[in-house]
């Protein structure tokens, strides 16, 4: 059951369009809520005239910031910055600032066109940089210089190691403004009857919402209830999060007595949701003469958007793996999140690693460059072997990073990759590679619970609940797999139901790579529990040791004794019918990794276990148009044992073609603060047409801290890809790019001033 | 100011069409502004047809009409009048999976399940008029639908199989 190739148990609702998603659930009676937002992204809200919008018929109701009393939320207790709507002021363009139900859809948005709201305009800042400045535009009363958070980690002495490397750079570097690109909208149907709030809502971490609810409505926490439809993909940031309509719909619904929905559409994403931070980074490396690191200093400046949500989080991980996966004796690292009225910065897949990883891989090449080393011998010299603990006291207990760089220096692709340098015309071929890693398993801060429930029924079947949410990786599968490894039984013997707050166990939810490793374990123990319940039973029968029964390919038997053996359904039955009926229930949760964090310091170990990631991509450039294509990927990538590997692969391939987006194609273009592409044509995401092959090379290793030795899949690959995109468009171009997103345009300009200094061949 | 319209009067009020959808027969009032996606969802209630953006971009409510693959979100519902339309609902026979169905859970194709149905849409529409098509023509048919999951490798290996499946049924 493990490690095989078993397809996904959500396959068949999918491919049929049976499998509902929060825009398909209907209730009869049903309003539709919208929002009104601003047209300024940071000005006074003076007063709100609703009166035209009440007179519209088959509006029901409205609702503006007042309505929501001055309640706040935010990750911690002392960043609850955020409103369901603005009530004093607005701080990001289309920020939601009254809300409308009415009979239909369209009804509910013309009246949001009625609503009337005085504004009084405010001056803007839109750079962080500009953000940090004495006098700058005060974003928050409360902050004077726009300080968001700050971070200082300090470990060994890196200005000491400078002064005695061989070769010191300093390099700036900028990550982009992208999207996490989920293809389902947010949306959700919220009832608020005498029961309370019943929620069924597109979340991948459905518990946020839930205390959210509570919180905000003053609910005891089973009165709130959140109900899981099918996701249609998350990938950090909105959907861990709550929504200005999750509020807005379950206040209209307790006001009119009806069942609420809300779709919001794609340019409400797109100019409103959250987004990856855009960061500048200010890299400095030491290196010796034989490519020995000696110290990286890292100065983080990222865009936090209008409200702080997740980023204080976002600016921990920029900075507490940067250790991995190279051995670093000397690291300091300050980082800086900074308010602007832009739309907020939070969490995505590769959160705040991807950033300062792609520095600090490409500014190893460029000084292995410099000093005539190979990027490979270069890597291979400083990468880490297990068991490994950082300067941070960040502790590794399996590594798979140089077996997978030597797996990729080994292919003909990276062997002959000079022979295929000049291949057509004006096209040059280039190859690059990366070394990369990630943290599976996050434990960081608050509540981190992640539990599994087993239910017994009595023809044998088993009910298998837990609050770990699928929104597409295919966690359901694997963590049925587990279930059936532990009971011997099929997959399709067991049942997972969709997260329900009423019914599940409470889980913190999915991001950090955590489900897997976390809701695994939880997994595992849970039907281990059962196990011995049910052992119990068939060792009074038999009279044997209750340790010696085992649960195989359906059937219950005395180990050493085949003739003591029943099917899993009679035991199970023999069970359920004991006495006066026993109520078997198996359950479990995770305790892996729970020492102790500094996270102010960032020391220690933020993550339960590390994957390594190590990619190879190739790219074609047209020298003269700068237009380039991602012709092929190949990841080597160490997830521990992998658990289903079709899985596996499917993870590292999305992550990867995700990194490739963010790489050469994705960025949002603002004008202060207004976004210019909110639309699926001008955000341009990668196509089938714009997408590599991907072969994916599992490395092997055992983790001692993951489910069967296993560890994440798929952030890894998020991070490994732009490097290797970005080193490959060295290869062709002899040019390093700084930049996120590297855009035909950049390479044209930087080959036209390159050919002006005469270094490159026309 | 523009005066009032009256819907009852104008031409803007529904009219009655025909057409028939996953091989029934229906007839149905409309308005005129409506589309064809909102007419599937919300009247027909046929919810594996997915709205992602709304403006004919990501490909997620590709339906078959006519024979030929169109946004759905982009077509008046008027234009169904006559014609034969094909939704995901309607591509397994009595509980049977279709072959592209069959390759694209054997093999993962899919991943959140959200571009699937537009997505196997497509690929059916693809293998209609090339029982054999390339990678790269796989890929060019699936220009029109965005996945953000898959990075789109299993995706072109499915409708690969499901393409030698069909041939070797024939």
């Amino acid at each position: 059951m493990i490690g095989k190739r078993i397809p996904r148990i959500d396959g068949r609702v999918k491919v049929t369009g049976e499998a509902k998603y929060a825009a398909d659930y209907e209730l009869p009676g049903m309003l539709w809520c919208k929002m009104a937002r601003s047209p300024h992204a940071h000005a006074k809200i003076l007063n709100i005239d609703t009166s035209n919008a009440e007179r519209l018929p088959g509006v029901k109701g409205v609702l503006t910031g007042k309505d929501f009393h001055g309640w706040r939320w935010g990750w911690m207790p002392k960043t609850r910055d955020e409103a369901p709507l603005a009530d004093d002021k607005v701080r990001y363009l289309a920020e939601a600032v009254a809300a409308v139900v009415a009979v239909d859809e369209d009804t509910a948005e013309e009246a949001t066109e009625l609503i009337r709201v005085e504004y009084e305009e405010l001056p803007g800042v839109f750079d962080p940089e500009d953000a940090m400045k004495q006098g700058a535009p005060r974003i928050h009363d409360h902050l004077e210089n726009n300080l968001s958070w700050e971070f200082h980690m300090d470990f060994g002495n890196a200005e000491k190691a400078f002064r005695e490397s061989d070769l010191v750079r300093e390099d700036r570097f900028q990550t982009g403004r992208v999207i996490t690109g989920y293809l389902e909208p947010p949306a959700a149907v919220a009832i608020w009857d005498s029961s309370g709030i019943t929620l069924w809502a597109a979340k991948q971490s459905p518990y946020f919402v839930y205390r959210h609810l509570a919180s905000c409505f003053n609910l005891p926490l089973n009165k709130v209830r959140i109900i899981q439809p099918f996701i249609g993909g998350g990938f950090g940031g909105t959907k861990n999060d709550s929504l200005a309509g999750d509020f807005c719909a379950c206040l209209f619904s307790k006001m009119t007595g009806k069942p609420v929905k809300f779709v919001y559409s794609m340019e409400e994403v797109l100019m409103t949701c959250r987004r990856r931070h855009n960061m500048i980074i200010h890299n400095k490396m030491g290196m010796k003469k034989d490519g020995t690191l000696t110290g990286m200093h890292s100065r983080v400046i990222a865009d936090g958007g209008a409200y702080t949500a997740i980023g204080p989080l976002t600016m921990f991980l920029t900075g507490c793996i940067s250790t991995l996966p190279y051995k670093l004796p000397n690291f300091k690292h300050e980082a800086y999140r900074v308010f602007t009225n832009n739309p907020i910065g939070a969490a995505m897949r590769g959160h705040g690693i991807t950033h300062t990883r792609f520095a600090a891989e490409i500014q190893m090449e460029m000084m292995a460059e410099e000093l005539g080393l190979d990027p490979v011998e270069v890597r291979l010299r400083n990468a880490i072997t297990a068991p490994h603990e950082t300067i941070n006291k960040v502790t590794v207990h399996s590594c798979g990073l140089k077996e997978g760089l030597k797996t990729l220096a080994d292919t003909p692709n990276w062997k002959d990759r000079d022979k295929k340098k000049e291949s057509k015309a004006s096209t040059r071929h280039g190859v690059g590679l990366s070394g990369t890693a990630h943290l599976g398993g996050a434990r960081q801060r608050g509540h981190q619970s992640c539990a599994a429930v087993v239910r017994l029924c009595e023809d044998g079947s088993v009910d298998y609940l837990t609050g770990a949410t699928d929104c597409g990786q295919g966690s359901d599968t694997v963590l049925v797999q587990i279930i059936a490894e532990e009971l011997g039984l099929r997959v399709e013997d067991i049942d997972i139901k969709r997260v329900d707050t009423a019914l599940t166990p409470c889980d913190a939810g999915t991001y950090g790579s955590r489900v897997t490793v976390l809701a695994g374990e939880a997994a595992q123990k849970a039907a281990a529990d059962l196990k011995t319940q049910l052992a119990k039973f068939a060792a009074e029968k038999w009279e044997a040791n209750p340790a010696d029964i085992v649960f195989r390919n359906g059937q219950v038997y005395v180990k050493g004794s085949p003739q003591y053996a029943m099917p899993f359904q009679k035991l199970a039955q023999t069970a359920c019918y004991s006495g006066s009926g026993a109520v078997i229930v198996g359950k479990g949760y995770s305790q892996y990794g729970i020492e102790v964090l500094d996270f102010d310091r960032g020391e220690g170990n933020s993550g339960t276990s590390y994957s390594f990631t190590s990619q190879l991509s190739e790219v074609d450039v047209d020298m003269e148009t700068g237009f380039m294509k991602c012709t092929n990927m190949i990841i080597a990538h160490d997830c521990g044992k992998p658990l289903n590997p079709i899985n596996v692969e499917a993870q590292n391939q999305g992550a990867a073609v995700q990194g490739l987006g963010q790489a050469i194609y994705e960025e949002f273009k603002m004008d202060r603060g207004k976004t210019l592409n909110p639309n699926l044509i001008d955000y341009k995401m990668p196509l089938a047409t714009d997408s590599p092959p991907i072969q994916v090379i599992d490395i092997l290793t055992e983790d001692p801290f993951g489910p069967y030795g296993a560890k994440e899949a798929s952030e890894g690959a998020m991070i490994s890809s732009p490097p290797s995109v970005i080193s490959a468009i060295h290869h062709a171009t002899g040019i390093w790019f700084k930049e996120q997103p590297v855009t035909p345009e950049k390479i044209v300009i930087a080959l036209k001033e390159k050919e002006k200094q005469g270094t490159v061949k026309p | 100011m523009f005066e009032p319209v009256n819907v009852e009067t104008c031409s803007m009020r529904s009219k009655p069409i025909k057409f028939v959808i996953n091989g029934e027969s229906v007839g149905i009032e409309v308005k005129p502004w409506r589309t064809l996606l909102e007419m599937i969802r919300e009247d027909l209630k046929l919810t594996g047809t997915k709205e992602g953006c709304g403006h004919g971009e990501c490909g997620s409510c590709t339906v078959i009409m006519g024979g030929k693959t169109v946004n759905s979100c982009l077509v008046p519902a008027l234009e169904a009048d006559g014609q034969e339309i094909l939704t995901i609902e309607g591509l397994s026979e009595a509980g049977k999976l279709n072959p592209i169905q069959e390759t694209f859970v054997e093999r993962s194709g899919m991943q959140c399940g959200f571009c699937t149905p537009g997505m196997i849409i497509s690929a059916k529409a693809l293998l209609d008029r090339n029982p054999d098509p390339s990678d790269k023509e796989i890929r060019e048919a699936l220009a029109g639908n965005f996945c953000r999951c898959t990075g789109y490798t299993k995706i072109v290996e499915s409708i690969g199989a499901a393409a030698r499946a069909l041939r070797e049924v024939k």
